[in-house]
C-alpha cells in the first residue's frame, strides 16, 4: 500500500475485519504486505468435476438453486461438455433444501447475515450519444485567437456595407402598376438562372423538375457520397460534379442577368446596356 | 494648463476607474475571467474563463483547432452569414418603424425613407445590400463546406440543416423583395412566383395560399410582410440554433484536410 496514511489503512482494515470476521491486526498486516493473504474463510466451491454441490453453491452465492442449475446447463451446452450429473445433485438438493425451508440452522454462509451483495449481471459498454472522442489535436484558445479574427471580420464587413450604402442607393422604380408590365420583367437575381432555363424548357421542367431535383440532390449529397476521404485528390469525381453544377448555375444566372434584354432576348450588355436591377 | 495639473487629473481618473472596477456592481456584471474585470491577467486559465464564463460559451468552445482559425480555411463565410443576419435584423427593425404594408402607403413610406427620415435611406440601403450579400455568403459558405468535404460523417445532417437555411435565406430575400411595392418589386415577384405554380398537385394551392389569391395584389403585401418580418425569421432562428449546436456536437470545425 504505497504511502497510504495509517489511519485510512486502519479504517479500511476495520471494515474488512467486520465484514469477514477476521482480526483487524491480521488484515492490517496483510494489507501492508507483511504476510501472504490468508485463504478466504469460505472459498467459493471450485470446479469439482461435473458433480458440483448445487445446494452448497446456491447457499454460498445467495442464488436460487433452480437458477443456478439452469445456468450450469446452459454453460455446459455452450461449452459442449456433458451436463452436470443430476444423480448426485438432485437428492442432495432435495435433502438440503428441506432443512433450510424448515428454519433449522443452515450451514455457515460465506456472506454474513445482514450484508446485501450485488451481482454483476452484465457490463453495458458506455457508448456515447455524441462525439466525445478526443484525439490529440493542435488547438488554440478561442480567446483571443478566434474572437479577435471574428471581431475584425465583423468590423470590416459592417464598415464595407456602411460605406457602400452611403454611395449606392437601393433601386426604387415608380409605383407598382399592374397594367404595365416592364419589358423585360426579371425575377430577383438568384432566380435568374431558373428564369433563363424557363426560356429553353417547359415551365414544368424548368420551374419544378430541375430546381426540385436539384435541391433534393443537394440535400442528399452526404448520403450519396459514400467516400470517407476529405482529401481533394481522393474526391476528384465529387468535386468535378459539384463544380460543374455550380458553374452551370453561375453561367445561367450571369446570362439571365446581363445578356437578356427586352422580350428576354439575347443582348450584349456593352451594346444595348444592362437590363438588370438588384 | 501645466503638465503637473494634467498629471493630477489623469491619476485621479485612473483612481476613479480602479475604484469603479473594484466595486461590487462591476464585478457582478463581469464574471471571473472577464478581461474587463479588475486584476485580469493574460493567463491560460483566464483565456479559458473568457469563453467559459460568458454567454459566448453557447457558440464557441474554449479551444478550437488551430487550422480552423486560419482565415483561408473558412473565409469567415458562415460567421459573416450569421453576422449579416443580425445586421439585417437590426436594420429591419429600424425600417419597421416607418413602414406600413398597405397599398399605396408602402411605396410612399419607402420614398419617405429617402426624404423625411434621418438615416432612412442609408439604413434601407444597408438592408438591401446586406440581404443580397447574405444570399451570396450563404451560398459561398455551402460551396466552401462542400470543397472541404465537411458534410461527411458525422456532419451529414448538419449539411441538410444548412440546405434548409439556404432555402430560408432565399425565401426571406424573396419575400422582402416585394415590400417596396414599386414596379421592380411587383414584377420580379410576379415572374418569380409564377415558376412555382407549375408544381404538380399542390402548385396551385400553395401558390394561392402564399400570394393570397391568383395573382399579386395588395393582400399579398400584408401576407409577405408577416412572412418576412416574423414567420421566416422565427423559423430560420430555430434552424440556425440547431445548425450551430450541431457544429459543436459533431466535433467542431472539420478538417484539417
Amino acid at each position: 500500500m504505497a504511502g497510504l496514511p495509517e489511519h485510512l489503512l486502519r479504517r479500511s482494515a476495520e471494515a474488512k475485519a467486520k465484514a469477514t470476521g477476521r482480526s483487524v491486526d491480521e488484515i492490517l498486516a496483510e494489507m501492508k504486505g507483511e504476510t501472504p493473504p490468508a485463504p478466504a474463510t469460505a472459498a467459493p466451491t471450485g470446479e469439482s468435476g461435473s458433480a458440483r454441490d448445487l445446494t452448497k453453491e446456491a447457499a454460498d452465492l445467495g442464488v436460487p438453486q433452480d437458477l443456478l442449475r439452469r445456468a450450469m446447463i446452459a454453460r455446459a451446452k455452450a461449452d459442449g461438455t456433458p451436463l452436470p450429473t443430476e444423480a448426485g445433485a438432485a437428492p442432495a438438493a432435495a435433502a438440503a433444501v428441506a432443512p433450510v425451508a424448515a428454519g433449522s440452522p443452515a450451514p455457515m454462509p460465506a456472506i454474513p447475515e445482514g450484508v446485501r451483495t450485488q451481482r454483476l449481471l452484465t457490463v453495458v459498454k458506455a457508448g456515447s450519444i455524441q462525439q466525445t472522442k478526443r484525439e490529440p489535436a493542435d488547438k488554440v484558445n478561442t480567446w483571443p485567437h478566434l474572437l479577435a479574427i471574428e471581431f475584425v471580420a465583423l468590423l470590416v464587413l459592417s464598415g464595407l456595407l456602411f460605406v457602400f450604402s452611403i454611395y449606392v442607393d437601393a433601386p426604387l422604380l415608380e409605383f407598382a402598376n399592374f397594367n404595365q408590365q416592364p419589358n423585360p420583367s426579371k425575377a430577383p437575381w438568384y432566380f435568374l438562372g431558373l428564369q433563363e432555363l424557363l426560356s429553353y424548357f417547359d415551365p414544368m421542367v424548368a420551374g419544378i423538375i430541375i430546381p426540385g431535383y436539384g435541391l433534393a440532390a443537394l440535400a442528399f449529397i452526404p448520403y450519396l457520397d459514400r467516400n470517407p476521404s476529405v482529401r481533394p485528390s481522393d474526391r476528384k469525381l465529387a468535386i468535378m460534379i459539384f463544380t460543374f453544377f455550380v458553374m452551370g448555375a453561375a453561367i445561367l444566372t450571369t446570362y439571365g442577368s446581363f445578356f437578356r434584354g427586352p422580350g428576354f432576348n439575347f443582348t450584349f450588355p456593352w451594346v444595348d446596356g444592362i437590363w438588370f436591377d438588384f | 494648463m501645466s503638465g503637473k495639473d494634467k498629471g493630477g487629473v489623469m491619476s485621479k481618473l485612473a483612481e476613479t476607474g480602479k475604484h469603479i472596477r473594484s466595486s461590487q456592481a462591476w464585478s457582478s456584471i463581469f464574471r471571473p475571467g472577464s478581461p474587463f474585470r479588475d486584476g485580469y491577467s493574460d493567463t491560460p486559465r483566464n483565456r479559458s474563463y473568457v469563453i467559459m464564463n460568458n454567454v459566448l460559451y453557447h457558440l464557441h468552445p474554449v479551444k478550437v483547432k488551430r487550422h480552423g482559425v486560419r482565415l483561408s480555411y473558412t473565409l469567415c463565410l458562415g460567421g459573416m452569414s450569421f453576422f449579416l443576419f443580425i445586421l439585417l435584423t437590426i436594420t429591419g427593425i429600424f425600417l419597421m418603424f416607418y413602414y406600413r404594408p398597405t397599398s399605396p402607403q408602402a411605396f410612399l413610406d419607402i420614398q419617405a425613407l429617402a426624404t423625411d427620415i434621418t438615416f432612412g435611406q442609408v439604413v434601407r440601403n444597408m438592408h438591401r445590400w446586406g440581404a443580397h450579400a447574405m444570399v451570396l455568403t450563404v451560398f459561398l459558405h455551402m460551396a466552401r463546406v462542400f470543397y472541404h468535404g465537411a458534410y461527411k460523417p458525422p456532419r451529414e445532417f448538419n449539411w441538410v440543416v444548412g440546405i434548409m437555411l439556404l432555402l430560408l435565406t432565399l425565401l426571406l430575400s424573396f419575400t422582402g423583395y416585394l415590400l417596396p411595392w414599386d414596379q421592380l418589386a411587383v414584377w420580379a415577384v410576379t415572374v418569380g412566383s409564377n415558376m412555382g405554380r407549375y408544381a404538380p398537385v399542390i402548385g396551385e394551392q400553395v401558390s394561392f395560399a402564399l400570394i393570397g389569391g391568383t395573382q399579386i395584389t395588395p393582400d399579398t403585401l400584408l401576407r409577405w410582410y408577416v412572412l418576412h418580418v416574423l414567420f421566416l425569421p422565427f423559423i430560420i432562428v430555430i434552424f440556425m440554433a440547431v445548425h450551430f449546436w450541431r457544429v459543436r456536437k459533431d466535433g467542431g470545425i472539420s478538417g484539417p484536410l
